[in-house]
């Protein structure tokens, strides 16, 4: 329980573990400590930010999920209109057709009435001839009455 | 111990005696009856009477040892930690060490407002150095001065805090620290602070300087001589309660009771005790750094 030279030791020793502490315990340790708070502040602000990116994304999904619906029923009532107008020019076409078709046969029985007309026509004169001499009971010159024949055959 | 069969008071002496190196006067009669030449000589005491005879040039070898060995443990593991220290996850002792060194900081940084590099690491310092100092009361008192009595080592106190040398050292650096940063910082008014409160008049200047030095001085005193006179008493009772296990077998139930209470009561003690050391010293040095 003296006092003695123990104090000045202690005191020494007291000064060289502090300055120990002080260069190369203190500054590290706490560097690290407090670059680890800004990592995880960090880290943190990142998260949010994160979340935050997140809800916007899903907004924007939501948007863009009704833009899509919007259109999508856009593009069907433009597809089905198309196909209505497209039976319809369908339609129209054929009705056209057909009255070509049907024309084009009525045409084809014209000119075979006719035909058939001209032929008849020219047979008839055969025939009035035949008759007319049947009656007559003499050739008949057919030069001689191919005006009163023709006007005969026309008449038909 | 010293003798076969040491009384009670023996046993407390020889418990309570460092080992001490140190310079005998000449013509000293030792315990073995061999006599100190002239101009005297540096030897080891062989009990209390040849270390109180030594004065002041005596070294407590014991107190010296384990307060520096104990001081390498401190800056080994917190240089070991800080080698490691990355800013990944922390993990273990790594994360024990930076428990501490926060505690530190916040303390430090609650208490003292100025600019100053050099109080953290000496509240961090004096904190762990202080805890492990303090923590050797909770080894078994007869423990390690036993195994060292084998070794021929026949005094042996391993809680330097124990001894007022190593208290009031730390103290004392921390009483140099006041002064320094007191001139350092207020320079002048440091004088002024001395002769001027509480009384502001120069007619009261000797009162003032006298009740300010006594104030002064007081803070290293209460400083050093409140972790000794703590772990002191703590170290006494430890002491006691082991010379209770040699009452006779009846006493051995209540001396382990005994034991084991002041143990658990005591952790807190030596925690309390570092804490306190590091806060005032905190204290100190801010009272140092302001103006008034």
């Amino acid at each position: 329980m003296n006092i003695n030279l123990t104090l000045f030791g202690q005191m020494a020793a007291f000064v060289c573990f502090v300055l120990f502490c002080m260069k190369y315990v203190w500054p590290p340790i706490l560097a690290a400590m407090q670059e680890r708070t800004e990592k995880i502040a960090d880290g943190l602000a990142a998260a949010d930010r994160a979340n935050h990116d997140l809800e916007l994304a899903q907004e924007k999904a939501v948007e863009r999920l009704k833009e899509a619906k919007t259109e999508a029923s856009g593009i069907v009532d433009a597809a089905n209109k198309r196909a209505s107008q497209i039976v319809d020019e369908a339609k129209e076409a054929a009705v056209v057709e057909g009255d070509r078709v049907k024309a084009s046969a009525q045409s084809d029985i014209d000119q075979e009435i006719n035909r058939a007309r001209e032929q008849l026509r020219g047979q008839v004169a055969t025939l009035a001839l035949a008759g007319a001499e049947k009656v007559l009971g003499a050739a008949i010159d057919r030069e001689a009455h191919a005006d009163l024949v023709d006007k005969l055959a026309s008449e038909l | 111990m010293a003798g076969e069969n040491p009384t009670i008071s023996e046993y407390i002496i020889h418990h309570l005696t460092n080992l001490t190196y140190g310079k005998l006067p000449g013509g000293f009669e030792r315990e073995d009856g061999s006599i100190i030449a002239d101009g005297g000589a540096w030897v080891m005491a062989h009990g209390g009477a040849e270390s109180s005879a030594m004065g002041f040039n005596a070294i407590h070898v014991d107190s010296m040892a384990w307060s520096i060995g104990l001081g390498l443990i401190f800056c080994w593991l917190f240089r070991s930690v800080a080698k490691k220290a990355e800013t990944g996850v922390p993990s273990g002792f790594l994360n024990l060490v930076e428990m501490v060194v926060e505690f530190v900081d916040s303390t430090v940084r609650d208490t003292f407002h100025g600019n100053n590099k050099l109080i953290a690491p000496l509240a961090l310092t004096v904190f762990v150095w202080v805890f492990l100092m303090n923590l050797m009361d909770l080894i078994p008192v007869d423990l390690i001065p036993t195994l060292l009595g084998f070794a021929g080592v026949h005094f042996q106190k391993i809680v330097p805090s124990t001894d007022p040398n190593i208290t009031l050292g730390m103290a004392v650096g921390v009483f140099i620290l006041m002064l320094y940063y007191s001139i350092k910082v207020k320079g002048f008014g440091f004088v002024k602070e001395l002769t001027m409160n509480p009384f502001n008049h120069w007619m009261f200047i000797p009162v003032n300087l006298f009740m300010e030095v006594v104030g002064l001085l007081a803070k290293p005193f209460s400083l050093g001589l409140r972790l000794f006179g703590n772990l002191y008493a703590g170290e006494m009772i430890f002491i006691l309660i082991a010379a209770l296990f040699s009452a006779g077998w009846i006493w051995l139930i209540p001396a382990g009771l005994l034991q084991l209470g002041w143990s658990i009561f005591h952790i807190l003690v030596i925690v309390l005790q570092a804490f306190i050391f590091m806060v005032l010293t905190i204290v100190y040095l801010s009272m140092a750094h302001e103006d008034h």
